[in-house]
């Protein structure tokens, strides 16, 4: 046990021995500390202290790393992801504020309905735009089309899918998200590895296309 | 190129902008300016989720539902205090919250065992004389709030003002529990073996 002056304006001194090692005290408090520590040798020896603190506290959070790479990129599909409403609100100034206030009035049971009806249309819209537009049938059967492929495989998530799920599916198939979203919400994707074969390409898409509770959509980008 | 030129020089003046400038730019719905500040801050804010989650992927996953609420919320900044003490502000709710949905899922101790015991036990490093070692070690094994306020005042260089925001607790008590955590801090270490003579 030290002997050693613990009047109150020492504790009060002794308390902002944390804040002046990190040098984050205002000129005043800091000039207040400087003058008892050049009096004082015990409050000198315990700010020593607080400066291994310090210095450990630093050294054990740069040990923690960094986020992996591709969090900005996670972040910003997530940011794009929410751009269309910004846009459409934009776009339909008063209908944009007619629409919310009706929203807001409905049940949260009725408001469900509702989402889960505008789901179910969305995923009727996607099937029919893949039937029509990325496809086409010609006496041979199933045909690319006139645009060389570019190994892009074009996906659209369930609404209900988030920023963690779809990390994960994307590492699953080693995927990289090159582009989007387009209109309709597509991402354009590519695999990590060497350019696929047409059959390797076609197989990954099936394969994806499984995976019905993220995937509302995939295709190979003609 | 002149398209590309122009964008470079729009990044490179980005880069000097402050944190105050591009939170402004991201409330007009600049992403350039968010991209700036994410990397600005990205890696002090998962430092500071991780110490108090203690799992990197709900780490990862926090700091994005940070800076996404930040593109949401950028025009509610009102600058009384820095865009650093926000932004930790905002971790810090989002990481107790996930604290609370996991408590009630039941803690996964060998995740947390991981990331407490990275290296020599407190006993181990004594042996080996190696004080800074014990010093970290203890340091991990402070509860949540000491550890919290350690970080803020010792590595996220936070003024007893912005702890205070940051905490959502009066200055007087950031200040004495500033002392508490240390205090433990010293009891831990006196158990490991090594008496620092205070308190």
């Amino acid at each position: 046990m030290t002997t050693y002056d613990e009047t109150p304006e020492r504790q009060e001194i002794e308390a902002l021995l944390p804040w002046h090692a990190a040098g984050t005290l205002a000129d005043r408090d800091a000039q207040r500390v400087e003058e008892a520590l050049a009096q004082d040798r015990e409050l000198s020896r315990r700010f020593a202290l607080v400066r291994e603190e310090l210095a450990a506290t630093v050294r054990l959070n740069d040990a923690l790393g960094a986020p992996p790479a591709g969090a900005m990129e996670r972040l910003m599909l997530r940011i794009e992801a929410e751009s269309p409403t910004g846009r459409s609100r934009l776009a339909l100034g008063g209908l944009a504020d007619w629409l919310a206030m009706q929203v807001g009035r409905l049940s949260p049971r009725a408001l469900a309905f509702a989402v889960g009806a505008a789901a179910a249309m969305i995923l009727i819209q996607a099937g029919l735009l893949a039937t029509f537009s990325i496809t086409r049938y010609d006496a041979n059967g199933f045909q690319t089309a006139s645009i060389p492929r570019s190994g892009e495989i074009g996906i659209g998530f369930v609404p209900a899918a988030n920023a963690a799920e779809i990390t994960k599916f994307l590492d699953t198939y080693h995927l990289t998200i090159v582009a989007g979203p387009r209109p309709g919400g597509l991402f354009m994707t590519r695999p990590e590895s060497a350019p696929l074969p047409k059959d390797g390409l076609d197989g990954l898409v099936r394969r994806i296309q499984q995976e019905s509770h993220i995937v509302r959509f995939a295709a190979v980008e003609e | 190129m002149v398209a590309t030129n122009s964008m470079n020089r729009t990044s490179a003046a980005m880069q000097t902008t402050s944190d105050e400038a591009l939170i402004e730019r991201i409330a007009a719905g600049d992403k350039l300016a968010m991209q700036v500040l994410f990397a600005r801050h990205q890696v002090r804010v998962y430092r500071f989720v991780l110490r108090l989650v203690r799992d990197q992927s709900v780490a990862e996953e926090l700091v994005g539902e940070v800076f996404l609420d930040v593109w949401r919320q950028a025009g509610r900044f009102e600058a009384r205090s820095t865009a650093s003490t926000w932004l930790l502000a905002i971790a810090r709710y989002k990481a107790l919250s996930a604290l609370r949905r996991r408590t009630d899922q039941g803690l996964d101790d060998d995740k947390a065992a991981t990331l407490e015991d990275p290296g020599d036990s407190p006993e181990v490093a004594v042996l080996k004389k190696n004080k800074g070692e014990v010093l970290r070690q203890c340091l991990t094994a402070l509860t949540p709030e000491h550890r919290e306020i350690i970080d803020l005042v010792y590595y996220h260089e936070k003024s007893v003002e912005e702890v205070a925001q940051i905490v959502g607790i009066g200055e007087n008590t950031v200040k004495t529990r500033m002392f508490y955590a240390r205090k433990r801090l010293s009891e831990l270490l006196k158990a490991a073996g090594i008496d620092r003579g205070w308190p």
